[in-house]
């Protein structure tokens, strides 16, 4: 306050009088009306379309008639979507704990050589993070085809026969995950050099003078250090990877038989292609419990280090 | 390795040796996984590159799928020369910028006014930034599908099936987190810095202008970029809420277009790919480092 106050006197003086001009000057309204346009855009587009899936949720297919809880039950009843309840579960969890470890493997290794070649080592395994994921699916349906499939051909020369990559639905699943951990483990292993960068060489030196081996090392002093980070790439990448729409849309759309279908696709293929949007919103809705979960330690993991500073 | 060995003293001499030498194979060891891991996150490209130099009768041909035997720039020579495929591109760069544009003017004043000018409720808005910075496409775009009716009903704003709805939609996904990084990198510069200009009678404007925006320029960059890489990839949104070709972006337009029923011209397919990967890949190749800093300061989506 007291930086408005020798700037301006007159404000402060005059602040009860709050003609309109007087108030346009105030602190507190200039930075309002900077954060408006935010404030709007939330509000409008990201707020309200969130309440609003909730009451679309709650109509009949028509959206003319209030059907409460009846979408809900539906769905309850319905085999496909306990699939789908299954197969978001299953892809988020097994892709996200492949990404951590090769991530955390790789950033290892790179931190390992000499520190002036890790530059060109990180710009290099970096590169699938920056490509569209949806252009880079599509290498992958194209290495995944079923006649000609570059994959099958190489795996050919170690005796392994033809792999219904995407025809199958254990192989679907299987390769849905793959390119999941191909495009996400470039970030958690970015996020774990910066963590590994951070841990003070000396309690290394301290362990191995005490005749820690390698693998202590990483047990007792790299992974409690890195905890933090640890946890919160992870809840991150779980949340992106539970919302994850372009992967399983371009290389399975779903199939074989749902049987890749996760709820961002689904709610896409019941909604907008088949035209339920209540039971569209429904589907898309059961994402909100685990997000919230996972938002909630991420705040409290936020909230903890802010007030560490 | 030097400080352990004077530590322990002369007994150890000879355990220095074989420490260094262990220390040579787990270097060896890294390059070798270094390079299998490499192979692993390059292969998809690299054979997008591959195919893409291929002629349709190769690639069909029951050959070697990683050897191209009659290198032909002929993909790219058709799809640049094919109107919609410049169309797509002309879209998605006009969204692009436009998002990247408007996401910047918004959340670098709005950061601003968040990390440094605490207003009632400041403190609130800055932890619902970083809710709706969690909250992902596929949960929203059902509910904006039936707003767009609504507001075609009651304005007769046909929402729907235009390109440049994208650069209203796209801001959802990209102010939030530049808002989010923003307000690290203003909250990191020091407070005297503000005041010492705030009592030379600087307004609340010149400050930001003048003194924040130069200090935080890395901050800046870095949320540009990111901006621009998530405005480009977008798929979701412009799938759900556009269908004429003329009005497509470029990776719903390589996905929905080039690949009919079940005829696939895998070739024209990767040429497409690999030049929709390529503006993201180019700003990448200069501008690592800043890629890199954003990415690994406002912790972020991947």
């Amino acid at each position: 306050m007291a930086d408005i106050a020798a700037r301006n006197p007159a404000v402060i003086a005059g602040g009860q009088r709050s003609g309109l001009h007087k108030l346009m000057q105030r602190k507190s309204t200039i930075a309002f009306l900077m954060a408006l346009p935010l404030i709007l855009l939330i509000a409008i587009l990201v707020a309200y379309p969130a309440g609003y899936a909730v009451y679309l949720a709650t109509l009949n297919k028509g959206m003319t008639r209030f059907v409460g809880f009846g979408n809900f039950e539906f769905l309850f009843g319905r085999d496909t979507f306990w699939l789908v309840v299954y197969q978001s579960c299953l892809f988020a969890i097994t892709a996200v704990i492949f990404k951590a470890i090769i991530g955390f493997v790789v950033a290892h290794f790179v931190h390992n050589i000499p520190s002036k070649g890790q530059r060109k080592w990180r710009g290099m395994l970096l590169v699938p993070w920056v490509i569209p994921p949806a252009m880079s699916t599509l290498a992958w349906l194209w290495l995944f085809d079923p006649s000609y499939s570059a994959l099958n051909w190489i795996l050919a020369h170690f005796g392994i026969g033809n792999i219904p990559w995407t025809g199958e639905a254990g192989w679907a699943r299987f390769s849905v995950i793959l390119v999941n951990v191909w495009i996400g483990s470039p970030f958690f292993m970015i996020m774990y050099l910066a963590a590994l960068k951070s841990v003070p060489e000396q309690l290394y030196e301290a362990a191995s003078i005490d005749g820690a081996t390698w693998w202590q090392r990483i047990w007792y002093v790299t992974l409690p250090m890195m905890r933090n980070i640890i946890a919160i790439t992870a809840l991150f990448s779980l949340i992106v990877t539970f919302a994850n729409f372009d992967i399983v849309r371009v290389l399975t759309a779903g199939g074989p038989l749902n049987s890749t279908h996760i709820f961002g696709t689904w709610a896409f293929r019941v909604g907008i292609e088949g035209g339920d949007i209540p039971l569209g919103a429904a589907v898309s809705l059961f994402m909100v419990p685990i997000l919230a979960v996972a938002a909630t330690f991420i705040l409290r993991d936020i909230t903890k280090r802010g007030s560490e500073v | 390795m030097a400080n352990a060995s004077i530590a322990t003293g002369a007994p150890t001499r000879p355990r220095y040796g074989s420490m260094s030498r262990d220390r040579r194979w787990a270097l060896r060891w890294s390059y070798f996984f270094l390079v299998l891991f490499a192979i692993f996150f390059l292969m998809p490209p690299i054979y997008m590159l591959i195919t893409s130099l291929k002629t349709s009768a190769e690639i069909s041909a029951a050959t070697n799928p990683w050897w191209i035997s009659n290198p032909t720039l002929q993909n790219y020579i058709d799809l640049l020369t094919q109107n919609q495929f410049l169309v797509f591109f002309r879209n998605s760069a006009i969204v692009s910028i436009c998002v990247v544009v408007l996401t910047m003017s918004i959340s670098v004043i709005a950061a601003f006014a968040l990390a440094r000018m605490k207003f009632w409720g400041s403190a609130t808005l800055a932890t619902g930034v970083f809710l709706t910075y969690l909250i992902p496409e596929t949960l929203l775009f059902i509910p904006l599908f039936k707003m767009f009716a609504w507001v075609n009903e009651m304005f007769g704003i046909q929402l729907m099936n235009h390109w440049w709805t994208m650069i209203i939609l796209y801001p959802t996904l990209t102010v939030p987190f530049a808002t989010w990084i923003m307000i690290g990198y203003f909250a990191s510069i020091p407070k005297e810095l503000d005041e010492a200009a705030l009592i030379d009678g600087a307004t609340w404007m010149q400050t930001l202008t003048k003194i924040f925006i130069p200090v935080a320029l890395p901050g800046i960059i870095a949320a540009t970029i990111f901006t621009f890489t998530v405005a480009w990839a977008q798929f979701l949104y412009p799938l759900a809420f556009t269908t004429s070709t003329s009005e497509l972006v470029l990776p719903v337009g390589i996905v929905t277009t080039l690949i009919k029923g079940d005829v696939f011209n895998w070739g024209q397919i990767m040429t497409g790919a690999l030049l929709g990967a390529a503006p993201p890949l180019i700003i990448y190749a200069f501008l690592m480092d800043y890629y890199i800093a954003g990415l690994t300061a406002g912790a972020t989506k991947g």
